[in-house]
């Protein structure tokens, strides 16, 4: 009897232990999280890019915007906390200048007002009503919105392939280049370039295969 | 005319990106008659193309990158 209570006491000890382990671990994760701006650019700005695309649509601005989104970060690093993800922590930032990029564009006066053309079209004259009403069926604004939650989708998938394969499915897949000038620009050879194209293609079906297959 | 599915796969994955000669999609077409894993991966491959074609994906070339990561450099 007294055995086995000393058996639990010591489990219970035990348990106590691994608990704390598993506390100072927390803590050691927590401490981990500090910012590494010099990896920003290679493991950042393709996401950011694609979040700033999506909003104002067009590429030279999201550029600006995810350049100024490094800096503001730069600058602020003292207060980070480290209780958000460095990407999270960024896409915050990035959010931020977007709505100051659409402040700025409709500061001038009478930029902010919505405004609706009615043409004064004789064929459609008398149903104006009818007109402005949303179709129901349509199913336009919706894929719209799915659409920008795809390409982050991917974008996170192509950012936990190993550096090599985002990096050619990227030139290959996105912005469409030839497989001779991807072979000449990395200096590998075409079967080796469709050997990472396989591995790349392979992994993002699994991860994309929870949410979208 | 018989190919492995290694060979099959590697026709599948040109065929994503319209690099696959007529020949060579004759032939995988052949394959995919008789082998269903390779059928089920090549449906899945044309849906992921699909798809990364419907979301428009964007990426900063390696040159606009290299900048940034210039620009970032001097900052901190």
């Amino acid at each position: 009897m007294a055995a086995r209570k000393y058996n639990e006491q010591k489990e219970n000890m035990r348990l106590i232990k691994s608990n704390s382990s598993i506390f100072d671990n927390d803590k050691a994760s927590m401490a981990m999280r500090q910012l590494h701006p010099e990896t920003w650019v290679d493991s950042y700005a393709d996401y950011l890019f694609n979040y700033a695309v999506a909003r104002v649509n067009d590429s030279e601005i999201a550029k600006d915007l995810v350049q100024e989104t490094f800096f503001a970060g730069l600058n602020s690093a003292k207060n980070y906390k480290g209780d958000a993800a460095e990407r999270t922590w960024l896409i915050a930032i990035l959010k931020r200048k977007v709505i100051d990029y659409y402040r700025k564009i409709n500061s001038k006066k009478g930029r902010a007002e919505v405004r609706m053309s009615y043409s004064s079209g004789s064929e459609s004259e008398g149903d104006w009503m009818e007109e402005q009403v949303a179709d129901p069926f349509s199913s336009f604004e919706n894929d719209a919105i799915e659409n920008k939650e795809l390409g982050l989708a991917i974008q996170d998938c192509i950012s936990e392939l190993p550096k090599k394969q985002s990096l050619v499915f990227t030139m290959k897949t996105i912005r469409g280049m030839s497989t001779e000038d991807i072979c000449n620009e990395l200096d590998i050879n075409p079967s080796n370039l469709w050997v990472m194209i396989h591995r790349a293609r392979t992994s993002l079906m699994g991860c994309l295969n929870q949410n979208w297959f | 005319m018989m190919i492995s599915c290694e060979k099959a796969a590697l026709i599948c994955n040109k065929t994503q990106y319209r690099e696959a000669t007529f020949w060579e999609k004759i032939k995988l077409k052949m394959h995919l008659l008789m082998c269903k894993t390779c059928s089920a991966f090549t449906k899945k491959n044309t849906e992921l193309t699909a798809l990364c074609e419907k979301a428009n994906l964007h990426s900063l070339s390696e040159g606009e990158k290299i900048k940034m990561k210039q620009q970032l450099k001097e900052k901190i």
